[in-house]
């Protein structure tokens, strides 16, 4: 391992031998579909639990990134992949996983091996089984953390990989975490959401919050224990999904996640069938040793960090110098928790371009820069961005710099135009909608950098359908596609929000055209912009002043 | 229909009761369903032969609880393949409620779930007669450490990786 850069995970004897006997394994189930031994039925729950998905034009593999951290070997691997199997590009999801659009079927077993060697794989990035856990992508840096979240995450990852009773849920299964105050891992809106606490004692453990999630139905999760101890991690998710497997509708698809389980039943009883599950395994084997949770934890320590000062003087200069850099500094930057260090978003929604998407070349160029300047390591937020989280101030001049010769210094992290979107009808078979274009056109109507400053933090979230993959009811702005006699029309649902504050937006009225959707979330933009008082953000504002505004600007002249 | 038992196909002794069998003369191993053993435990358990019982896949494993060590045979069923309710049915019989008979999967058993099956505690496979066997015994072997400890018995990573060194710090 070169000098300064940093060990993440790394995978030991058994789990590279676990992936490696995985890729054998569906190279196998790939042989027999190709020879026709399995039917396309019989096939699909083994290629979805493998991450492949058959979309509208081609195979898509949906490759995992545990909670969200990569290292630069990994990143120029994922390059090389687009490069050798798809059309030079991937695209980064809000499950802080990568997925390519253009696989051939014969060809994913070598992606998977290719994966392996990099120790990667893309096990249950689909089908009704657990998925890929996920994480703030401030993990470890973030100042306001009671512990890295990452620990369990991996700890997570490695229990739900191939769980033997959890392959046949109903539905699928999204857990997240974080240690942070701030949410950044949106746990409300998750089947399960762990967010750390301190007990009375002092002593880390979990709040445990089921039954939340996007989709057709909305629903913020509810928490059914204040604080579980750490050793307990296990065995406590084990007994919420064995109550789930049990009593989660199976006959009609769109009633089958846990949030709907838990509504039938109700908070009240659905804790108590979970608390009486987990007293008759706490203490079996899945109670965590403290060596695990050690042996783990050694490789999410912090790396090397130098001693700096708070504030370097020469990053202050360039800042006052140069507009631009001063730009993405105050909306790409975040506060690290180690003094002259900073935490620097890398933007993949750059005007006009599909949010999320990145070539192999900028792959390529994000990994090196890793390497130069972040201890080897990249993290994926799920709002489609990138993270280098360990540069020093005094280099973050250069790495702007560096990211401008690759196209990836647009300064617009939390703007309007830092849109989260699904990838829509132009891919996918469920939608309704397109939806990519429509965060283009969005993007290239506020292109003017100033006026989104102006504007200030301001979350647009796009679905293509009522499955809500873009995450629009947690938008400020939610927009999702529908089709009306064949045509698309796209409602508008304000203040939305996935932070500790979470709230499902309402609809502000009846649905837009292609046409003048674009022209609506301005007229949104403009009420909020005229009614604002200081720097009220948006849903406060929405708060104080109500729809009627909103509507009257939107319809007042129809 | 073949069954499959401790690794390869065998003859099958067991016959689910059907409407219209005389009762004085019934198969000496036979499988009644959940509703029958509740409305004649007695006699059932008096009868000289063997028993066994089928729980449909909505029936949990609660409903049998500590009757299960009354049963030779309990067979879960799989309507469709993705219907997973049984994987959690069948550890609780063998982890719970300790059942140490036979435990069979049937329904829509395929062999790339094998593995799963015989790590929640299923030791016997109803398997339509279209299918080709082989290969079903390879599916056991293709993955070689697991993640997850269960009745099977066998070995998890984590109490692997901590005995290691346990044996380490022993030598």
């Amino acid at each position: 391992m070169p000098r300064g850069i940093k060990p993440m995970y790394r995978y030991d004897e058994f789990d590279q031998s676990f992936v490696d006997q995985r890729v054998s394994q569906f190279s196998d189930q790939v042989s027999r579909r190709l020879s026709g031994e399995l039917s396309e039925e019989e096939f699909r729950p083994l290629r979805l639990q493998n991450g492949l998905y058959l979309q509208l034009h081609a195979y898509m593999l949906r490759v995992a990134v545990p909670y969200g951290t990569l290292s630069a070997r990994q990143m120029r691997k994922l390059a090389h992949i687009a490069r050798r199997y798809d059309r030079g590009y991937g695209h980064f999801t809000t499950r802080q996983n990568i997925q390519y659009n253009w696989p051939l079927l014969e060809e994913v077993p070598d992606i998977l091996a290719e994966l392996a060697a990099v120790e990667m794989h893309a096990i249950q990035t689909s089908g009704n089984c657990i998925r890929n856990t996920t994480s703030d992508q401030y993990a470890g840096v973030a100042a306001d953390e009671i512990e890295d979240p990452r620990v369990y995450c991996e700890i997570a990852r490695q229990w739900s990989s191939l769980h033997p009773e959890f392959a046949f849920l109903p539905r699928k299964f999204k857990i997240a975490i974080t240690g942070a105050e701030q949410d950044r891992a949106a746990v409300r809106v998750h089947d399960i959401g762990l967010q750390m606490r301190r007990n009375l004692k002092g002593e880390a453990g979990f709040e445990v919050i089921v039954g939340g999630g996007l989709g057709r139905t909305p629903v913020i999760g509810k928490t059914i224990r204040e604080f579980l101890p750490k050793q307990h991690f296990l065995s406590y998710l084990e007994a919420i999904l064995r109550v789930y497997n049990q009593y989660g509708r199976r006959d009609n698809k769109y009633k089958a996640r846990i949030k709907i389980l838990v509504n039938a039943l109700g908070v009240e009883e659905f804790t108590r069938l979970v608390e009486a599950e987990w007293q008759s395994i706490k203490d079996g084997p899945l109670a965590l040793p403290q060596a695990e949770i050690e042996r783990i934890k050694a490789y999410f320590a912090p790396p090397g960090y130098e001693s700096l000062p708070s504030v370097d003087e020469a990053f202050l200069q360039a800042r006052q110098d140069n507009p631009a850099f001063a730009r993405w500094v105050k909306a790409n930057l975040a506060e690290h928790k180690q003094p002259g260090y900073a935490i620097a978003n890398i933007s993949l929604k750059p005007v006009g371009e599909a949010p999320g998407d990145a070539s192999d070349s900028q792959l390529d160029a994000i990994a090196d820069l890793a390497d130069r300047y972040s201890h080897g390591e990249i993290r994926i937020t799920h709002e489609q961005n990138l993270v280098l989280p360990y540069v020093k101030q005094a280099d973050l001049f250069a790495l702007w710099q560096d990211l401008k010769e690759a196209d990836l210094a647009t300064a617009n992290i939390g703007l309007v135009s830092d849109i989260i979107a699904c990838p829509g009808l132009d891919y996918c078979n469920l939608a309704n909608a397109r939806s990519i274009p429509v965060a283009q056109r969005i993007t290239q109507r506020f292109e003017d950098l100033q006026r989104q400053h102006d504007i200030g933090s301001l979350k647009v979230k796009i679905s293509g359908c009522i499955n809500a993959c873009g995450h629009h009811h947690v938008g400020n702005i939610g927009i999702l596609g529908v089709d009306k006699k064949g045509q698309e029309f796209y409602q508008i649902t304000l203040g939305g929000s996935a932070d500790q504050n979470t709230a499902i937006g309402k609809i502000v009225g009846p649905a837009f055209s292609y046409d003048d959707v674009v022209d609506a979330v301005e007229g949104v933009v403009e009420t909020y912009q005229d009614n604002r008082q200081d720097d009220e953000d948006f849903n406060a504002c929405l708060a104080r002043i109500g729809l009627a505004p909103f509507k009257e600007k939107l319809y007042g002249n129809h | 229909m073949g069954i499959i038992r401790n690794g390869r196909q065998v003859e099958d002794s067991w016959v689910y009761l059907a409407n219209g069998d005389d009762a004085n003369n019934l198969p000496h191993d036979l499988i009644v369903d959940l509703a029958t053993w509740r409305e004649n435990k007695t006699d059932l358990t008096a009868r000289n032969g063997r028993l066994g019982v089928k729980l449909a896949s909505h029936e949990v494993a609660d409903e049998i609880g500590d009757d299960a060590s009354c049963f030779d045979l309990i067979v879960l069923d799989f309507p469709t393949f993705t219907d997973g309710r049984a994987y959690s049915t069948a550890r609780i019989l063998r982890e719970r409620y300790g059942f140490s008979g036979e435990l069979r999967a049937s329904g829509q058993v395929l062999r790339d779930q094998l593995f799963y099956l015989v790590r929640c505690g299923f030791d016997s496979f109803e398997v339509a007669d279209d299918r080709p066997l082989a290969g079903w015994f390879k599916a056991l072997s293709e993955i070689a450490f697991v993640y997850q400890p269960t009745g099977d018995g066998r070995p998890w990573i984590l109490s692997q990786r901590h005995s290691d060194a346990l044996a380490e710090q022993a030598s």
